[in-house]
């Protein structure tokens, strides 16, 4: 089981889905990471990519300019 | 048919790739997307820096069509790759800057790599025969499977019937019967055939997603090619021309102006790379300089971005100028009267 933060500020959508996308193929079932997010399309485009891959994400928190996702990676990695 | 068969398809979030994903999926196939991001994708970008288009639904039209298929979606990063592409395109361009056939070549070639990573056993596309004036001709489809190396498992659902068989038709993965002959630029088959899948909703883009399509983008684009004497850019190039008003006032520099809220915000994560200048003095744009400048370059700049302010009828504005090492100074200018602005500094 693995902790991660993948740090996508500045990025525009799909490049945060892509650095998110890219992380969980180094992961396994049950790990979560973390992904931290400037661009407010993350908060559709990273829950919808999770939705069609099988991760859960845990929650979807705001701090000043940044998004936080919390994502559990599923089973079909 | 076989259930064992899997097929890669080619999704950009249009109606095309949509439907012809689904006439394979209705044939028991599994189907895995592919999205490729190239950089100069129109969608989301507009949406996300622009303060006005807060109120349009926000979304990833590729990801959507996924989750109304029910199936998987890999978004490619092709930035640097994709790169040969824009600058030497073997078969020339479009309308402006659009290496349509290559870039489809590319993305097919693309797709068969993926596919022989993953043994999948073909690709899908939803290409329609006459539906683009470069890409989806009769004569040039053929190229578009020969040089990716697709070659015969290369499947396009919706013009099938008007097209020889490829190697899925002839091996029984799929019934040649139940794909389609459209061709043309009507639209009208494609919105019936998703309306019987119960499709709606779907993005209508008309050709215009991508950035290189458009006039004006391709103009900032030679643009800045021309002054830096060689075809070459990175990401921070091109997401650069998709924002503000570009002004070229001398040869060796141009003017990068914010719109509004949201592109001064976006602008502000690239204002330690320039000098910059905002007003101080009234509400006005966060301006980007971009090249070598001077001091009279900086005055100019400056009576410039007191025009896009909010002082612009005022007798004089303050600007803040800071310079690429953090320096802050203020300047006291006359506006630019907007007749002093000649229209070819636009670009």
């Amino acid at each position: 089981m693995s902790n991660r933060i993948i740090d996508a500020r500045n990025l525009l959508c799909p490049l945060p889905v892509i650095r998110t996308q890219d992380a969980v193929a180094e992961c396994g079932a049950g790990d979560e990471l973390q992904v931290r997010c400037t661009d407010p399309g993350v908060v559709h485009d990273i829950p919808a990519w999770c939705r069609v891959h099988g991760h859960v994400v845990r929650g979807i928190t705001h701090e000043d300019r940044e998004i936080i996702i919390d994502i559990t990676v599923g089973n079909a990695v | 048919m076989t259930e064992s068969r899997r097929a890669v398809a080619l999704i950009s979030g249009g109606l095309d790739s949509l439907l012809a994903a689904r006439v394979v999926q209705e044939q028991g196939v599994h189907v895995e997307g592919i999205n490729f991001f190239t950089g100069f994708c129109v969608e989301g970008h507009t949406h996300a820096i622009r303060e006005q288009h807060r109120d349009r639904p926000k979304r990833n039209n590729a990801l959507w069509a996924a989750e109304q298929l029910g199936i998987k979606l890999h978004i490619v990063d092709i930035i640097e790759e994709y790169k040969d592409i824009v600058i030497n395109p073997k078969h020339g361009y479009g309308a402006n800057l659009n290496p349509c056939l290559d870039c489809k070549i590319f993305m097919v070639r693309k797709a068969r790599e993926w596919m022989d990573a993953h043994e999948f056993d073909f690709i899908v596309t939803g290409e329609v025969i006459g539906q683009r004036p470069m890409s989806q001709r009769k004569d040039t489809m053929p190229v578009v499977a020969r040089d990716s190396g697709a070659e015969e498992r290369l499947v396009r659902p919706l013009c099938a019937k008007n097209l020889p068989p490829t190697l899925p038709e002839r091996e029984g993965w799929l019934d040649r019967e139940r794909m389609h002959g459209f061709s043309g630029r009507s639209r009208k088959p494609q919105i019936a055939l998703a309306a019987s899948y119960g499709f709606e909703d779907f993005a209508q883009p008309a050709g215009g997603c991508c950035f290189l399509t458009d006039r004006r983008y391709a103009v900032k684009l030679q643009d800045l090619w021309k002054t830096r004497g060689r075809r070459d850019y990175d990401l921070d190039d091109i997401m650069l021309l998709k924002v503000g008003r570009h002004l070229r006032p001398r040869p060796h520099f141009k003017i990068i102006v914010g719109r509004e809220e949201g592109e001064n915000r976006f602008l502000e994560g690239y204002r330690k790379r320039f000098v910059h200048m905002i007003p101080s003095s009234h509400v006005g744009p966060l301006v980007l300089l971009d090249g070598d400048v001077n001091t009279d370059d900086i005055e100019l700049a400056a009576r410039l971005t007191a025009r896009f302010s909010k002082g612009r009828d005022a007798g004089m504005v303050s600007i803040e100028v800071n310079d690429k090492a953090g320096t802050r100074r203020t300047l006291d200018v006359v506006p630019m009267p907007v007749e002093q602005i000649p229209q070819d500094w636009y670009l």
